[in-house]
């Protein structure tokens, strides 16, 4: 196994990606590093994939790129400004929008409410934000005045990731968003998703699904204990027989 | 058998003093509730937060008194109540500067700040007393009645007497109208919005932008407010003492329990469960059964179930009960 083997994905000539973690090190407190030098970034329009087995650090190194735990080593930078020392809260407000992989809602609260909520940040008028989520997942307009905590799995991760496009972010990170949810779901889940980037709005994801998530994925990173084992596209990746052999179960 | 006549004792004795009372704790307990769901934990300095208001509205009731200012048929009180507000709000936010908040930056555990919040029970407690006194202060002025018993036997010709005070009527009005309001807020306001969002999940509210100082500061104004209009109510309706409003926490705690912490609208179910629980148990139903009863089965007892001195075993019990067998209260609030 080829750990920490790949290149860094911004080579000096090439214009640098839109959000980058580079050579991230550290863990959560005075814990032991979780993350070894990792470096995730995403392009402009691209749909990025973090893949890897459980406990290699992938939604650890999600987490550090919004801010979520100090890192020892390593910047963040986020449209050529380095971001590394903000707090999450000051990244929302810089344009990243995170979907958390679980309590991810306002369970009590209405469809309506947990988007309006999503965009508290916010002081223009959220209409036509709340009218270009609901042209993304019409099953919201139809929910929107019941509690989100009453809806389905499939629907509550779509609450949630409107919740988060409400900022109208300029990248999108989703911690695992087809945890727990239906095969059919899922594949339900990834179309909205691939929908979303459309949009032109940048996508970083966490998947424990990793075939499925690298067929979408222009961009895919296979961590393995906290640092990069292999970097490619999401063909290159679902091609290379070593990677097949390892992940993706031959 | 004279159903009117037990009808109008039955409404005098029963169901008009509990509808009074079960709004005073509605209240109160919408004040304990909102501090479980947003700020977690439970407030045990709550019963003196309502006696400390409600001093500071005797003070300035006594104030405008002196000024020769007066509501005419309705309670002075009325009008000093915002100072009372106030005053309330001044000391809470203060306690919650100097104390809450050093545990809030900990992440202390709900059990404590629980322990902390006796502390601040004690405090206020001895606070009050400096200020105003242990003993039972009057302070209900205006006119005494809606209806009083004589005029109502007149009216009628019935045998029973149906006594309407003032102090009720306008609870009942003032708890209408601050819920009312309260709900207005919590739902239609960005401010009353934030705070559900708070109290659902922290970490996203964080993540979403909401402010947790500013959630926890109206959160403390509001259950100021609340805490002043429930203790102001209740001492108008009968009267006041610090000692009584430090026992009021029991049925109060009970009520937001029994309705489900963290709900709005179980606090207020809870309240009204609480209050006809304790009233109806503690009534002597002698006179309604004697109106009811045909002659020969007249009871010969007052058919009391309990004394008034018992009256708070009943929330004691309704508590336990609640806890065994349903934790989550009527409207599923949070377990405790």
């Amino acid at each position: 196994m080829t750990e920490n083997a790949t290149m860094p994905a911004a080579t000096p000539s090439a214009p640098a990606p839109f959000l980058i973690g580079e050579a991230m090190t550290g863990g959560y407190g005075r814990g032991a590093d979780i993350l070894q030098g990792c470096t995730i970034a995403v392009e402009r329009g691209e749909i990025a994939v973090i893949v890897g087995p459980n406990g290699a650090g992938k939604s650890t190194a999600m987490k550090a790129l919004f801010g979520m735990l100090t890192l020892r080593t390593g910047r963040v930078v986020l449209d050529g400004e380095d971001i590394t020392t903000l707090s999450p809260q000051a990244r929302v407000a810089k344009g990243m929008g995170f979907v958390p992989q679980t309590r991810n809602i306002f369970p009590s609260m209405t469809v309506e409410e947990n988007l309006e909520m999503g965009a508290f940040l916010r002081r223009d008028d959220l209409r036509a934000t709340m009218e270009q989520i609901y042209g993304l997942f019409p099953i919201l307009r139809d929910k929107r005045r019941q509690a989100a905590g009453e809806l389905s799995g499939g629907q509550r991760q779509q609450v949630a990731v409107g919740r988060a496009l409400m900022t109208k972010p300029s990248v999108l990170m989703l911690d695992e968003p087809t945890a727990g949810v239906s095969p059919i779901v899922m594949d339900e889940l990834f179309d909205r998703i691939i929908e979303v980037s459309r949009t032109g709005i940048p996508i970083l994801m966490v998947e424990q699904n990793a075939r499925q998530a690298l067929e979408i994925a222009d961009k895919g990173y296979v961590l393995v204990q906290g640092g990069n084992a292999f970097t490619g596209t999401g063909q290159d990746l679902l091609a290379d027989p070593q990677v097949r052999r390892s992940f993706l179960g031959g | 058998m004279d159903v009117l006549n037990a009808l109008v004792a039955l409404a005098n004795f029963v169901l008009i003093p509990a509808v009074a009372y079960g709004s005073q704790l509605a209240l109160g307990a919408l004040g304990v509730t909102l501090v479980y769901g947003i700020l977690r934990f439970s407030n045990f300095a709550h019963g003196d937060t309502m006696a400390w208001g409600t001093m500071c509205t005797i003070l300035a009731t006594w104030g405008l008194q002196a000024a020769g200012i007066t509501l005419g048929p309705l309670p002075t009180a009325l009008l000093a109540l915002p100072a009372g507000i106030l005053g309330a709000a001044l000391l809470v936010l203060a306690t919650d500067r100097m104390v809450y908040r050093f545990y809030r930056a900990q992440k202390a555990k709900p059990v404590i700040l629980v322990i902390v919040s006796m502390g601040v029970m004690f405090i206020y407690n001895g606070l009050t007393r400096f200020v105003i006194g242990p003993d039972d202060q009057n302070f209900a002025d205006g006119e005494r009645f809606v209806i009083n018993a004589r005029d109502f036997r007149e009216m009628t010709g019935l045998a029973e007497g149906l006594a309407l005070r003032s102090t009720q009527v306008l609870t009942v009005v003032t708890a209408v109208l601050v819920v009312a309001l309260l709900f207005w807020f919590l739902t239609h306001t960005r401010t009353g919005k934030s705070m559900r969002a708070y109290a659902d999940n922290e970490d996203l509210a964080l993540l979403s932008g909401i402010n947790p100082e500013r959630v926890v500061l109206v959160t403390w104004i509001i259950v100021a407010a609340l805490a002043t209009v429930a203790g102001v109510l209740y001492g108008l309706d009968k009267s006041f003492k610090p000692f009584t409003y430090f026992q009021l926490l029991l049925p109060v705690f009970a009520a937001a329990i029994v309705g489900g912490l963290g709900s709005p609208l179980g606090a207020i179910a809870g309240g009204f469960v609480i209050a006809f629980s304790e009233v109806g148990l503690t009534y002597a139903w002698k006179k309604v059964a004697t109106y009811l009863l045909p002659e020969s089965l007249a009871p010969e007892g007052l058919l009391q179930l309990m004394g008034t001195d018992y009256k708070f075993a009943v929330s004691f019990v309704i508590l336990v009960i609640v806890l065994l067998f349903r934790p989550t209260g009527l409207f599923r609030g949070k377990s405790v």
